[in-house]
Parts: C-alpha cells; structure tokens; sequence
C-alpha cells in the first residue's frame, strides 16, 4: 500500500505498524515524535499502531537552529 | 540582581545559546561549553530519513540530561503552524512543556507576526505550555504577552540575524522596567558589546544564535559574550553613574602645584 512519509510517496507491505516501519527505515526512537494524519502517536503505541492506505506521517526530530 | 527563574528553574547563566548555522556538530558543543549556558534553542523539523544509520543526533551531543532543550517554532508564519510545533516537540522531549514561540510575518524580515503571535500564545498557555515568546520591542505588546501568561517575554534588539544590535534601547528599558517576567533580549545581538548593553539596561538575559555561530572563530565568540553578558549584568546591579554634557573632574580642586 502507498503512504506519504515526511511528504514523499512511499510503499509499505499492509497492515504495517509504526515499529516496523521504523524497524525497516532503521529510524531510532529516542529523539523524534510521529504524527499521523495530524494526529501526534505517543511512541508506547508504536508497536500496535498499524498504517493504512493513504496514511499522511511525519517524523521529525530535533536540528540546530536558534 | 534578581534570580532567572523560568518554569521553575533557577538559571546562573543568562545567555541562551542557538544550535543553528555551526559548522559541525563538534563546534557547536564546544561553543555551547565555552559560553557557560544552560539552555539552548532547537528547531524542529521532518527527519532526513535517508540518514545514516547511527550517525548522531544534535541531542546525543547536547543532552536534555545536562541541558535545557529549548524546542522553537522557528519557520512558523502562522499561529496553526506554530502550536503544531510546539505539541510534536513536546513529544519529543517527553512531555517537556518549555516552548519558544516564534512567528514570523515574512521571509525577507523575520520580523515577529505579533498577530499570529498573540494568538499562538492563547492557545498555548491554555493548554499548558509555558511559553518564551519571541516579538518585537513594543511594550505594549510585550505587556499583552505577560498578561495572557507567557512565562517569558523576548523582545528583538533588531531582525534576526542582522548584528545591528539593539535599535531601540528604550523600547527595551521600558519593556524591562514594566515587566514581572524575564525579560530576554532575543536577535540582533552582533558582537559582544550588543549582549553588555542589554544586560545594562537591565534585561534577564540575551538570547543568540548568528553572532556565535558566524564568528571567525565562534567557541572564542562564545567565551566573549559570556563575559558580556556577565559584565553588563554586574554593571546594571552596580548602578552606572549619570551621564552629564561638561566635564566633572575625577581629582581634588584643591592643593594643585601651581604658581598662579
């Protein structure tokens, strides 16, 4: 199935969770926060928290700026 | 002078460092231990997901454990945008609630939106940020902030980045002698003397980011301006002498040698 992660198009196996998602794109954990569609995930969901078609996500995380 | 107290927290040092615009992040701890703070500005941005696995984050650097994050909305031009910001940041920095607010109107100025600003700082103090807001050196506005809760008011000296230092000394004297929060000078500050100045007109501290970062060499910059600010604090608390247009004589009129 087709998401949009960080505003780019980008295909994933159905049913994946967050976990896994991070898992593949070998994202640590620690220092970013995940919003789905708008909505903030707290990271103890993101083992159950499953993707579907068309899902908007954004990690971000924190960078140098003043 | 009165302690710097923001959410609680007692802060000796009353410069706020930038982590923007370094060359690497080696250079930016280096400043950031040269110049004693303990509080340092992020920005908050999508993470470069093609990034090399285990390289380090800014925050494996600067650690949340030894120094307070200070996530900002640098980048917002809207108010939506803005609180947005602020709720992933908090979720980032698990649960922290400290958050500087920054609206922009335009690209070209960076000048604040104080519009966006003030309504931003509704919604956020409702819902329990506290909040260190960055605007512009109008007093009346700045009371508005105090008045809606902002834990910290941080008027511009001049536009970001710029190095004019501070444009409107007092703007910024009438903003600190009404206030009943921190007071923090925040962008403008161009070299060392900028941050003494603002810290003699009695401000609770400076806020920088370019004047470090964009120094020949920035760690000795940054050892600068904690002096700066060091000694313009100790100045302020001193009490500075009046300013007269005729000379006034540092020596004893009487007992000259002379022969008239």
């Amino acid at each position: 199935m087709n998401i949009i992660l960080n505003n780019e198009s980008d295909e994933v196996h159905d049913g994946i969770t967050i976990k896994e998602l991070l898992d593949d794109k070998k994202i640590h954990t620690q220092y970013i926060a995940i919003e789905i569609n708008k909505k903030i995930i707290p990271k103890s969901s993101y083992y159950k928290f499953e993707l579907k078609e068309g899902d908007k996500i954004e990690i971000i995380t924190a960078i140098g700026g003043g | 002078m009165k302690k710097l107290i923001i959410d609680n927290q007692e802060y000796k040092s009353r410069l706020i460092l930038g982590t923007g615009k370094y060359k690497d992040f080696e250079e930016t701890g280096k400043a950031v231990e040269a110049s004693g703070c303990e509080m340092v500005t992020v920005a908050i941005r999508r993470l470069n997901i093609g990034q090399d696995k285990g390289s380090p984050s800014l925050l494996d650097v600067i650690s949340p454990d030894k120094f307070t994050i200070l996530p900002n909305t640098a980048g917002c031009y809207n108010s939506e945008d803005a609180v947005r910001t602020c709720e992933l940041a908090s979720e980032l920095l698990s649960g922290k609630t400290l958050v500087k607010l920054e609206v922009l109107s335009d690209s070209k100025t960076l000048y604040p939106n104080v519009v966006e600003t003030l309504k931003a700082s509704e919604i956020l103090v409702k819902k329990g940020f506290k909040v260190m807001v960055y605007t512009t050196d109008d007093p009346v506005v700045a009371k508005e902030l105090e008045k809606i809760g902002c834990a910290c008011i941080m008027p511009l000296g001049s536009a970001i980045g710029s190095g004019l230092g501070i444009i409107n000394e007092f703007n910024i004297r009438e903003i600190v002698e009404n206030a009943d929060v921190p007071i923090i000078v925040d962008a403008g500050v161009g070299t060392a003397s900028d941050a003494c100045i603002a810290m003699e007109l009695g401000c609770d501290g400076v806020l920088m980011n370019t004047a470090i970062a964009c120094a020949k060499n920035p760690i000795l910059m940054a050892s600068a301006m904690k002096h700066a600010i060091e000694a313009g604090s100790k100045a302020y608390e001193a009490g500075r002498i009046e300013k007269t247009l005729k000379g006034v004589a540092s020596s004893p009129k009487d007992g000259v040698i002379t022969d008239d």
